[in-house]
């Protein structure tokens, strides 16, 4: 996959794409991270640009690594631990390559532009040409790096596309402030004009979203 | 077995200048606050940590108990390059109000001209009147903001009553293995030591200095039941399992044979006895029961923490069931529906509530992280 020019490289326990996804915080924001893992993303933003930012995580020992790493942490589940948040509590509600695994994307979604201002979703696009080709060539579900579980113990129950995430985002009325996809290493790549060629080209899609005008809930 | 009590002796204290009036309405005056301090304060007078201690704990947290000659109870995770470095940080521990260890409570006189101890007449106190005893040594030691509050069990208790009273002078706080209100089950456990305390006959309705005596089988028999609530059926199995160990000289054949859990239960009651007031335990117990931290807000835990700026550490342990993690989570909750700064995990134990106590290198490890994160964000 072409690596796109002007990409930075970050410290090599961050992943990529969460630099990708740092590029869209406003520096001095407040910031959730859904699912943050070992708090990479959190201390970055923390670190470089002021955020007040927290996580959720749902895996006990990743959290205790988070909280003795000095990370404000807390250990829970994006289906049901959003709904005790205040409304507009966070600038900033962020999803990393975890929609696809959560068991109501629907509704994470919603908690998340509910308790956030602006929320930034990424998740492994299910659209890829590579997934398509298994499917057609060999008539079963694809395995690759990103979707590299067997179907009967994959933790990634809701695949969508980039487009399906399009579709979702007009139905639920939010505005796509910005998006873009990326391959798998998160290195941005050249369709951002072009939806239909990043869904076949993309290996995830990263999207910055805000609830339309209008549906804004009051203050 | 001996039960004589261990000799009073002067413990570090300090007189309180201003009345202290209890949620129960008495106001006490001239109340003492025993403690201890570890490390130093520094210039700006902002790295002092609190250390709240749980139902039969006391301020000796970091050092040799002057009376038991045990170690410090949390020595594990107070002291220099600990957790609590007291290199970084100038650690106090007060025992509460209510308790026995040279701070007001009843085995103290009634005032400056009754010599005779409160006794049961002590009034009945809340584990916010401990609080509001602890903010006024607190002042007397001239620190307005605490950079943490930690506790354990009813001292986590203390941590969240501290965080709801005064939250702009706590910037960090750390309640460990605790509920924000007694449940049905632990106060049901409660009473039954209470009940062992009451029907003593050298209880004496409360007086039993006055013969010369203590309760001390009612004592040790709550001792014992409570023991048992801190521990786990796995760690009861993995100590003792079914071993048997000698016999015993009453009860003839019928008790020919004694489990070593027995014996390990008759020495925890045995050596409580010598060194805690049982008016003491009754009152203390008691603030627990009543400890509903929601209550005082309306019924809603949140509204206890609006507008906090608090960063809190919750933390529980898997084989917990008197604090289990459920209370810990609902705590969370609550501290998420205000939007607070929060870090909370469960430590996979099979210790059971006295975990919290004992040599956990994840809770020592999440607890170190915490503080010095915390650390970062207060500029110390």
């Amino acid at each position: 996959m072409a690596k796109v020019p002007g990409v930075r490289y970050v410290a090599k326990n961050m992943r990529v794409d969460l630099e990708l996804i740092a590029s869209m915080v406003a520096p001095g924001t407040r910031v959730l991270d859904i699912g943050c893992g070992d708090g990479a993303l959190i201390e970055h933003l923390f670190r470089t640009k002021g955020c007040d930012a927290r996580g959720i995580e749902i895996d006990m020992a990743v959290v205790t690594r988070a909280v003795a790493h000095g990370l404000p942490v807390m250990q829970g589940d994006a289906d049901t631990d959003l709904s005790h948040y205040p409304d507009h509590a966070f600038d900033y509600v962020i999803l990393s390559r975890t929609l696809q695994a959560v068991e109501r994307p629907r509704e994470v979604l919603r908690q998340m532009l509910r308790i956030g201002t602006r929320a930034i979703v990424s998740f492994p696009n299910f659209g890829h040409w590579s997934l398509r080709w298994q499917l057609l060539v060999t008539g079963r579900m694809p395995m690759t790096k990103t979707w590299a579980r067997m179907w009967y113990e994959t933790p990634n129950i809701h695949p969508c596309t980039i487009r399906d995430f399009f579709v979702l985002c007009q139905a639920e009325g939010y505005t796509v402030e910005q998006w873009l996809a990326a391959d798998e290493a998160g290195h941005r790549a050249p369709w951002r004009r072009w939806p239909m060629l990043a869904n076949l080209f993309g290996e995830q899609g990263l999207f910055l979203l805000r609830r339309s005008s209008g549906e804004e809930p009051p203050h | 077995m001996d039960i004589t009590p261990l000799p009073e002796i002067t413990h570090q204290s300090l007189r309180i200048r201003r009345p202290l009036p209890l949620d129960c309405g008495v106001v006490l005056d001239g109340v003492t606050i025993a403690y201890r301090t570890y490390g130093t304060l520094n210039a700006a007078r902002s790295n002092a940590v609190l250390v709240c201690h749980a139902l039969t704990g006391d301020q000796y947290v970091a050092e040799t108990h002057p009376l038991t000659g045990k170690p410090g109870w949390w020595n594990r995770l107070v002291g220099s390059g600990l957790p609590l470095d007291t290199e970084r940080y100038f650690v106090i521990c007060a025992n509460v109000l209510g308790g026995c260890m040279g701070s007001t409570g009843p085995r103290s006189p009634r005032d400056d001209s009754h010599a005779e101890p409160w006794g049961i007449d002590f009034p009945p106190i809340t584990i916010q009147d401990m609080v509001r005893a602890q903010k006024m040594l607190i002042d007397e030691l001239r620190i307005e903001r605490l950079f943490a509050v930690i506790g354990g069990s009813m001292g986590g208790m203390q941590v969240l009553a501290w965080a709801a009273l005064y939250p702009d002078a706590v910037f960090a706080a750390l309640p460990i293995a605790t509920a924000a209100y007694h449940s049905a089950q632990n106060i049901a456990f409660h009473e039954v030591g209470r009940q062992a305390i009451l029907g003593d006959p050298d209880f004496r309705e409360g007086r039993y200095w006055e013969q010369g005596v203590i309760p001390a089988q009612g004592l040790a028999v709550a001792r014992m039941t409570a023991h048992i609530t801190y521990l786990s059926e796995a760690a009861l199995s993995r100590k003792f399992g079914r071993r048997i160990q000698g016999g015993s000289d009453v009860g003839g054949a019928l008790f020919g044979e004694r489990f070593a859990v027995e014996s390990y239960l008759e020495h925890q009651g045995s050596s409580f006895v010598r060194r805690f007031d049982a008016n003491s335990y009754l009152s203390i117990t008691r603030a627990m029961d009543f400890f509903d931290l929601a209550a005082d807000y309306g019924g809603s835990l949140a509204a206890a923490f609006r507008n906090t700026r608090t960063r809190f550490l919750l933390v529980s342990f898997s084989s917990d069931w008197l604090f289990p993690t459920a209370e810990s989570r609902a705590i969370a909750h609550a501290l998420n529906q205000v939007a607070a700064n929060i870090s909370f995990v469960e430590i996979v134990s099979d210790k059971g509530h006295d975990a919290f106590l004992l040599d956990e290198p994840d809770f020592s490890r999440t607890v170190a992280g915490f503080l010095a994160g915390s650390a970062v964000a207060a500029g110390i």
